[in-house]
């Protein structure tokens, strides 16, 4: 009796000691979220921040809108090169993946994702600075494109899987050939997956330093032209913070803060998104 | 009404147009394939120079001289290396519990609240953990953790002379970012555990905590394992935020509290100043050495993942 009651405690405890550890793991999103917030609202309640540029240590009126700008022409062009080849390599997996050169895409996508992103940028750099002897923001969305491609392939062999195979033995019964299937009747049926692969793989992409450093570069004049240095969000963050004065690292906290709200909107409605794919493709 | 019907002679099979789209779909699928190896075979031939100048030695060289140009690897693999393994060690207890919490605790709206907060985690940017890291962490663990260990345990040689940039608080940013790794796959492993298996362990009489531990862990074993590699080759190429803190220091410290270096900070900091021929090629080639590490690391955690869990998801 005594043995048992011991046992039912150490059980109790155990799980006491789980939870207790399991709000340990909470706390750092907490800390780093409110002192985000805390640190950057100061700088972003003033609007010309996310429209002026830089300007010299006490020189009033600096922005990161070169910043902003920078890392949409930066991402946009990384998606215009990921996506399209994602989602099809995506498709393919889903559709025809069971073949051995499936697993192979398969393992070397995962294997991808952890490739650290400083190597993805050395690549990137001896292609596209090294031949044209300039750093440019080409260069940076080629480094984010490899970044963002096997997530985008990911997502999309997941959202194509879940879809029952009624739908695609009803489209070749019908005579579709299969690109029509795949493409036409099976790839809309998994749209919001699709695309919530696609926010997700834009929300990382949009927060990289690392593969950035020596592609894009940085920037401290507001360029709109990719085929030179660029500025970026995530690089105005790591070069402000490492400055000792004031004024930038409060700029620098500011930036980060339009960056952890960007990525944190696209995860939370990806999210959404695709909670109602999953309850629409089970009534499919 | 006119029915167009095709004739063939009986017997003869339907001829199949061959699939075009597959071929092309196959085709544009070895993007992700030809991308990995193109990275590593591009990172050997822009680091050959040094190759052939230090041959192996590099690997286990300590110097860093751009101006004598004598460069080696080991500060950075040893710093790359510690930092990694201190963060597995600090994250491993509270990735697992969480894990256990949300595989199976608890209510299924307050499982979604953590397990979304989890997630969060991991999408926040590698240097919104390094500013945050910098200008509050760092400086807190050093006070908090840094200087009382070191007054009490202090004669242990690796546990003196605190520094508020430091391997261990390198360590410490680490730990958080690869707790989502680590959780997200150890719970979907420990989802594919087999009901049947806990449900005779609760039959016989187990209380929670001996199914827990004596049942279920164990047959997730191989899936935790592959969990904590794959967190282990996250935190080895980690770049941003160990950058900003850990002290960016060539010499291999006495001292977990000391100011060190890794494979991809020096590449971080100091790829865009390197001139010559030798010094940049040295940087290329520390990056092929952590390239080819997280590779075999990845590979093998991945293999591990899939043997216990078809379907445990790798891009979270």
């Amino acid at each position: 009796m005594n043995r048992n009651l011991r046992r039912r405690y150490t059980s109790r405890f155990s799980l006491g000691v789980m939870y207790l550890l399991t709000l340990i793991a909470l706390v750092p999103l907490g800390l780093v979220l409110a002192l985000t917030v805390a640190k950057g609202f100061p700088s972003v309640t003033h609007p010309e921040f996310f429209i002026d540029s830089f300007r010299p240590v006490g020189i009033p009126g600096a922005g990161v809108g070169h910043a902003i700008v920078g890392t949409g022409i930066l991402v946009g062009l990384a998606s215009l090169m990921a996506i399209p080849l994602g989602i099809l390599g995506g498709v393919y997996l889903a559709e025809y993946g069971v073949a051995r050169w499936g697993s192979v895409v398969r393992l070397a996508s995962d294997v991808l994702v952890g490739t650290p992103s400083i190597a993805i940028g050395l690549f990137a750099y001896t292609f596209f600075v090294v031949p044209f002897h300039h750093f440019s923001g080409i260069a940076g969305s080629v480094a984010l494109a490899v970044l963002m491609l096997p997530i985008v392939v990911r997502t999309t062999e997941g959202a194509v899987s879940l879809i029952p195979n009624g739908l695609r033995e009803s489209g070749l019964a019908l005579g579709l050939q299969r690109w029509r299937v795949s493409l036409q009747l099976i790839l809309p049926a998994a749209a919001p997956g699709v695309i919530t692969g696609a926010l997700l793989a834009v929300a990382r992409a949009s927060g990289e330093t690392a593969p950035l450093l020596f592609t894009a570069f940085g920037n401290q004049i507001f360029s709109v032209d990719p085929s030179h240095a660029i500025q970026a969000l995530p690089l105005t963050v790591y070069q402000y913070a490492l400055t000792p004065y004031k004024s930038l690292q409060d700029q620098a906290w500011g930036a980060a803060l339009v960056l952890v709200m960007l990525v944190l909107a696209i995860n939370l409605v990806s999210r959404w998104v695709l909670r109602r794919q999953i309850a629409l493709a089970s009534q499919l | 009404m006119a029915v167009a019907v095709e004739t063939r002679p009986a017997g003869a099979p339907a001829r199949r147009p061959p699939d075009r789209f597959r071929a092309v779909a196959s085709t544009v699928a070895a993007a992700a394939p030809a991308a990995l190896i193109l990275i590593v075979v591009v990172l050997w031939l822009q680091a050959a120079p040094a190759i052939r100048h230090f041959g192996l030695g590099f690997l286990v060289a300590t110097d860093w001289n751009p101006v004598s140009e004598d460069f080696g690897a080991l500060p950075g693999i040893l710093g790359t290396v510690a930092s990694s393994l201190l963060a597995l060690a600090l994250a491993l207890p509270v990735g697992v519990a969480v894990a256990v919490v949300l595989a199976e605790q608890g209510q299924a709206a307050v499982r979604g609240v953590i397990g979304t907060g989890i997630e969060l985690l991991a999408a926040i940017p590698s240097v919104v953990y390094g500013i945050w890291a910098l200008y509050v962490l760092a400086p807190w663990s050093y006070l908090h953790i840094e200087v009382p260990v070191s007054e009490r345990l202090g004669f242990i040689g690796w546990l003196s002379d605190p520094a508020v940039r430091s391997l261990f608080n390198a360590a410490l940013v680490l730990a958080v970012m690869i707790l989502p790794t680590l959780t997200a796959i150890s719970r979907d492993v420990i989802r594919a555990v087999p009901r049947g298996l806990k449900e005779n362990a609760v039959a016989l009489g187990a209380t929670w905590w001996e199914t827990t531990w004596r049942v279920i862990l164990p047959s997730a074993r191989a899936g935790i394992f592959g969990a904590t590699i794959l967190a282990l080759g996250r935190a080895l190429g980690e770049t941003i935020a160990v950058t900003m803190v850990i002290g960016n220091n060539h010499e291999i410290p006495h001292s977990v509290f000391q100011p060190a270096y890794t494979l991809a900070s020096i590449i971080a900091n100091e790829f865009t100043e390197a001139t010559g021929t030798l010094y940049p090629a040295a940087l290329v080639e520390l990056g092929l050495v952590l390239i080819l590490v997280t590779l075999v690391v990845n590979i093998v955690a991945l293999l591990l993942v899939r043997s216990t869990s078809r379907d445990a998801r790798l891009t979270a």
